[in-house]
């Protein structure tokens, strides 16, 4: 049995008689504590496809199942069992830190005490302030309070929409060390997310771009899909280099990777030589030039271009 | 006036009460570079950003901003920088072209003006079809390369660029950043915040601020030889760790 499971959804939005297509098509599954990444940028289809699955929209076609419950017909019984946090801050503003927390655990029907196991190490780090109204948080604390909420009533599985956007390098890392304790009790956790570099840290993603899914797998796989060789290239000159690489009939695609160029052509069969003499011609300098490992991004590169 | 900059800035302070937000900076910007803004959360970038743009009056301090005085020009520094940020950008229900034109307007620029520099972005970006589309019908990394186009109409020598890359699929990113760095060819200045870190490496200069201030400035290349990094990355998370500013 799968804790998520939907098949063939599709959503369309209508504004102004012109109607908009969000969600072609979707199909995925999501086993028992997994870390799940639906892994796009903004106006793909993440939000969408998490509002559908937690039963706050409808699908046009297509069906799905969250925790065995139709996200239709048994909506209220699956809202019992989901935790949602949304990608706006949802949280009562003029209710102090405790409030809030005490407000979402007896709506649910428990206590604050009861499964304060779950959200100790992430609640331990805003208690020092659970007099304070949550509109007058900080950005972070805002976040931890939100998950603490969203766990309160021990749910199986958690919807996290965009939880790290706008977020800096180092809470980052810290909200993701969070998610990989609570997939340790056990919880399953389907997170959004416009950070490719994420990716590393889902057991498995699903990679979307316009409304429709471009790969589904574990993100080594998804790597190992990437269709021919890829070459990060670097020279004195970044700026000349880009333009001589995309002025080159044999290169299919060129990107900016941090000082690194990375580059695929249209034939496979090209030697670090015949890229060397190339851009000697071109009087370039300190050039390096080295096969890569695609990253995830490559890869959505790459997809991106082929549809 | 010193030319080979653009901005100066020297012990800018701004105190919330007894917070001090920005504790004494001083840091120099080139003309034409790409200078990259760096800062966790809460480390005091946007209250920096909203001194050097005149929108925010210092504590104690002073700041050269193109030619003028933070503290005593702040509309002339609105008048010449330009502007763009991930929330404000363009109106949605005007036109493609009725945004260039109000922002136009709102620059003072002449109509012939106008409409040479919107004929010059329509054919930059490839926008024909689109020109007499809402804006809010565009794709979203559309309306950011057309943001920042519109940002630098009236030919700022220098543009503030808050997070404009947030959000935007990695294809049209790179594309953002051609733009970014053509116009660093044509002379203009930009002062970049982003949370992309390989965004940084594009900079020729980067600053990091932790806790107000600014703990690690220079090219990129500098920065992870006098830190032995590998990347700007592991730099970033290494000083914003050193963080012991505790979140108000």
């Amino acid at each position: 049995m799968f804790s998520i499971e939907c098949n063939g959804i599709t959503k369309s939005y209508t504004a102004k008689k012109q109607s908009v297509l969000a969600l072609n098509d979707i199909s995925l599954q999501v086993h028992q504590s997994e870390i799940f990444g639906l892994i796009g940028p903004d106006g793909s289809g993440k939000t969408s496809i998490i509002r559908i699955l937690t039963s706050l929209i409808l699908p046009d076609a297509g069906n799905a199942k969250v925790v065995n419950c139709d996200v239709v017909k048994d909506y209220e019984k699956l809202r019992t069992l989901i935790g949602y946090m949304p990608g706006r801050f949802s949280l009562y503003q003029d209710l102090t830190v405790e409030e809030n927390l005490q407000f979402f655990a007896s709506i649910f029907n428990t206590s604050i005490k009861e499964n304060y196991y779950l959200i100790k190490n992430i609640y331990q780090q805003i208690e020092p302030f659970k007099k304070r109204k949550a509109g007058e948080l900080s950005g972070g604390m805002k976040q931890k309070l939100a998950l603490s909420c969203a766990l309160i009533h021990n749910p199986v599985v958690l919807f996290l929409d965009e939880p790290t956007t706008g977020v800096d390098a180092v809470s980052r890392i810290e909200f993701w060390e969070m998610l990989k304790e609570l997939k340790g009790k056990g919880i399953t956790i389907f997170v959004s997310t416009p950070y490719m570099d994420e990716a590393s840290l889902c057991d498995r993603i699903a990679l979307i771009q316009s409304g429709s899914i471009m790969s589904i797998d574990e993100p080594q796989n998804v790597i190992q899909q990437y269709k021919g060789e890829l070459w990060s290239i670097i020279a004195q000159n970044r700026y000349q280099l880009m333009m001589d690489l995309k002025s080159w009939e044999r290169v299919h695609s060129a990107f900016s990777f941090g000082e690194n160029i990375h580059v695929s052509f249209k034939l496979s069969e090209i030697s670090t030589d015949q890229i060397q003499q190339y851009l000697t011609e071109k009087g370039h300098d300190r050039i390096q030039i080295v096969k890569i490992i695609p990253s995830i991004e490559d890869c959505f590169m790459q997809l991106m271009i082929r549809k | 006036m010193n030319n080979e900059y653009i901005i100066e800035v020297d012990s800018l302070t701004k105190k919330f009460g007894s917070f001090t937000a920005v504790d004494k900076i001083s840091f120099t910007v080139k003309r034409g570079e790409i200078f990259g803004f760096l800062g966790a959360n809460g480390a005091g970038k946007t209250t920096a950003i909203k001194m050097l743009s005149g929108l925010l009056q210092a504590s104690s301090g002073s700041a050269r901003v193109i030619d003028f005085n933070i503290n005593k020009e702040s509309e002339k520094i609105k008048a010449n920088i330009g502007y763009m940020s991930q929330r404000f950008s363009l109106y949605d229900d005007l036109t493609v072209l009725e945004n260039m034109k109000f922002y136009g307007g709102i620059y003072g620029l002449s109509n012939s003006k106008i409409q040479m520099k919107t004929d010059e972005i329509v054919k930059v970006l490839h926008i024909q079809d689109y020109k007499d589309k809402l804006v809010k019908s565009l794709p979203l990394g559309w309306k950011q390369k057309l943001a920042f186009s519109i940002s630098i109409l009236h030919e700022p020598p220098l543009v503030f660029l808050d997070e404009p890359t947030g959000g935007v699929d990695p294809v049209t990113r790179r594309e953002f950043w051609e733009l970014i760095v053509a116009a660093a060819h044509q002379g203009t200045t930009l002062f970049v915040t982003t949370h992309y870190m390989d965004e940084a490496e594009y900079c020729d200069t980067v600053s990091i601020m932790v806790d107000g201030r600014i703990e690690a400035m220079g090219s990129p290349k500098y920065l992870k030889e006098q830190f032995n990094s590998p990347d700007i990355h592991t730099l970033f998370v290494s000083l914003a760790r050193q963080s012991k500013r505790t979140e108000i």
